[in-house]
């Protein structure tokens, strides 16, 4: 499959600071990857580098097998879907999607039937003569996309455009522009610092910490099988513990944590006893009230602090025993536990094998 | 909101309605009123004051006056032109290009020369640009010129004064209205394939366009009124149609035929307003916010 968009060894620095640091990674044609990582990781830099504004320090960007080296933003076949979209709200929405057809002399009657068929692409047919200050938000998001669309670049890049909308919008907006994309099959480079849109749209998405990519792995691995503990920590909702490794046999390890728990959990790498470890655990592999005769779990009590009903969502928040440690745990959809109450004390426990630990950076 | 707010008559609104006013009623309108009854005034053959049209009867049949007029309004017009031309790449390299820690000191390098008189500035490139000026000087010490020559008393160097003296009045507009362009809508551009001069004309001139307008009337409402930059560096064949005024006023002490052409530049100036305005397709009220 034809890669449409390859990254090498790219590294940015301004100064003393490396915002980018040796950063690959290869799109191939049609995929929908996500670069997720908090605000100030370098992925705006990264992102601007491939649309061409900030030239790479070093390492090189090609795009369909071209190198982009020296190529002004203007000429490469890559666009940008801004933060805050840019669109020129001096022209109506058929003028904003003509502008990009325009610069490359495109004749007027070809524009006009592009314009028509993209506008009825993203769900806006008859918006053409409508000025941009008279659109929704959800309607104007649509209008930058098809005005990058219709100029068909081998890679659309888009710099967290969610990030601007309210929350039900947000939702209805990932779902609708992962419906597209798939659609016109452009591949997608897609950046956010939410997980959920990440995790949501993207065929392959890449967590990026501190100008590095952590991991690159496709949603459902980076959620299972983090290779990192930033990688825990940032991709969905975890709790953690620190402890140090008492024993250790091929992928499993006993730990104890300060407060004088014992955990069996499976580790990434073997890991030499003594060492400092930090555990992560989802809060839905927290069994409640496990069954006597279950094998294999980490078993321990609870006191419960508190209820966090939110619906689909709800959690409990739990102390360990003689310790304060936070612990959120998934509750069923069953309304079997609709009996606990706040302080109530109920046993907890988690399979061996759901857990995961590093070894801890500090 | 259809409905329409009521105007209550308060004390408060009094007393804040009430400077204004007076200033407009006494500094504006008294004055012009006198100004148009004046200029309307005349004697008949026995010396009597009568109504009459004859001062502005006076304008058209004597081609020195309408033809200074002419030259005045076409000069300003190529004074407010040329103004912003100097002064776009300016207010753009202030508020675009330049890091903004030093925004706020080439600010303070354009306002400057502000804070000393016109007459003073004035004087200033009369001590550069006379026969025995410090550029005259220069040139001759050089070996470029073979002897002195006068840059002052011509036309170009009038224009050059008169753009001088307006700059900061082009500026200021067109860095607040180019500071509130969002950078990013210049890359999206750039990245949808435009190359300088189209984004320049598709996206910075018509986000700038309240701001050149307002900067340009005033810079040409202050050109076509401005007595001494023209009187000093412009010379005897530079007549500006002020100068005629003036020397209605004082010199032949004629204020009747004064108030004329004071009411004649004032029409003048509001219909080239009127018109700039009707060509930019801008409305005043925007403009002047």
């Amino acid at each position: 499959m034809q890669t449409d968009l390859s990254v090498q060894c790219v590294s940015k620095t301004f100064g003393d600071f490396t915002a980018v640091d040796n950063v690959s990674f290869e799109v191939p044609q049609g995929e929908f990857f996500s670069i997720l990582g908090p605000s100030g990781c370098g992925k705006t830099t990264l992102l601007r580098m491939i649309a061409g504004f900030t030239a790479p320090s070093r390492g090189k960007i090609l795009i369909r097998e071209e190198d982009m080296a020296g190529v002004p933003p203007n000429r490469r076949p890559a666009n940008l879907i801004f933060q805050h979209l840019a669109l020129f709200p001096m022209m109506t929405v058929a003028q904003n999607i003509a502008f990009g057809l325009q610069r490359r002399r495109e004749k007027r009657s070809d524009i006009q039937q592009k314009i028509t068929r993209i506008l009825e692409r993203v769900d806006l047919p008859g918006f053409e003569d409508k000025a941009i200050d008279q659109l929704s938000g959800g309607q104007k998001q649509r209008v930058a996309i098809a005005r990058c669309l219709v100029l068909e670049p081998a890679v659309l890049l888009l710099d967290e455009p969610l990030g601007a909308l309210d929350l039900k919008l947000r939702e209805q907006m990932k779902v609708e522009l992962k419906k597209l994309q798939a659609q016109v099959g452009t591949t997608f480079v897609y950046i956010t610092h939410d997980q959920s849109e990440a995790l949501v749209m993207s065929d392959h998405v890449a967590v990026m910490n501190q100008g590095h990519f952590e991991q690159v792995d496709t949603p459902q691995n980076l959620y299972h099988q983090p290779q990192t503990s930033f990688v825990s920590r940032f991709v969905g909702d975890n709790n953690a513990w620190s402890g140090v490794v008492k024993r250790c046999e091929a992928e499993t390890v006993d730990i104890e944590t300060p407060s004088g728990q014992h955990f069996r959990t499976r580790a990434t790498a073997p890991l030499t006893p003594g060492t400092a470890v930090d555990l992560f655990l989802r809060p839905e592999a927290m069994i409640i009230q496990p069954a006597a005769d279950l094998p294999n779990l980490n078993r321990f009590e609870v006191i419960v602090k508190s209820l966090l009903f939110d619906g689909a969502n709800s959690r409990l928040l739990a102390n360990p025993l003689n310790d304060d440690t936070e612990l959120l745990i998934a509750l069923p959809q069953n309304r079997q536990f609709d009996h606990i109450r706040r302080d109530d004390r109920i046993e907890v426990a988690w399979d061996e094998q759901s857990g995961i630990c590093f070894a801890s950076s500090e | 909101m259809t409905m329409k707010r009521r105007f209550h008559i308060t004390l408060p609104l009094i007393c804040f309605l009430t400077p204004v006013l007076l200033w407009l009623v006494l500094l504006i309108v008294l004055p012009h009123v006198d100004l148009l009854r004046m200029s309307l005034r005349a004697e008949d053959d026995y010396g009597n004051a009568i109504w009459s049209f004859s001062n502005y009867m006076a304008f058209f049949q004597e081609p020195i006056y309408w033809l200074t007029f002419v030259r005045t309004a076409v000069y300003s017009i190529m004074v407010t032109v040329m103004t912003f031309i100097v002064a776009m790449p300016v207010a753009f390299y202030i508020t675009k290009v330049v890091a903004p820690r030093f925004q706020g000191f080439l600010m303070m390098l354009l306002l400057m020369p502000f804070w000393v008189s016109e007459l003073v500035r004035v004087y200033g490139w009369m001590i550069l640009l006379r026969e025995s000026g410090v550029i005259n000087h220069f040139l001759t010490r050089m070996g470029i010129l073979n002897q002195p020559i006068e840059m002052l008393y011509n036309d170009v160097t009038m224009v050059m004064g008169l753009v001088y003296t307006s700059m900061l009045f082009m500026a200021v507009p067109l860095v607040s209205v180019l500071e509130s362009l969002d950078d990013s809508l210049i890359e999206a551009a750039c990245d949808l394939g435009a190359n300088m001069g189209t984004i320049f004309f598709r996206i910075v001139i018509p986000h700038a366009m309240p701001g050149i307008v307002s900067g340009s009337i005033v810079v040409f409402m202050l050109t076509l009124g401005n007595y001494l930059t023209p009187n000093m560096i412009g010379g005897k064949n530079a007549l500006w149609f002020t100068e005629q005024i003036y020397n209605q006023f004082i010199a032949s002490f004629n204020w009747n035929q004064g108030s004329a052409f004071g009411f004649l530049l004032l029409v003048l100036s509001s219909l080239v307003i009127w018109a700039g305005l009707k060509l930019t397709r801008q409305k005043l009220s925007r403009v002047v916010q």
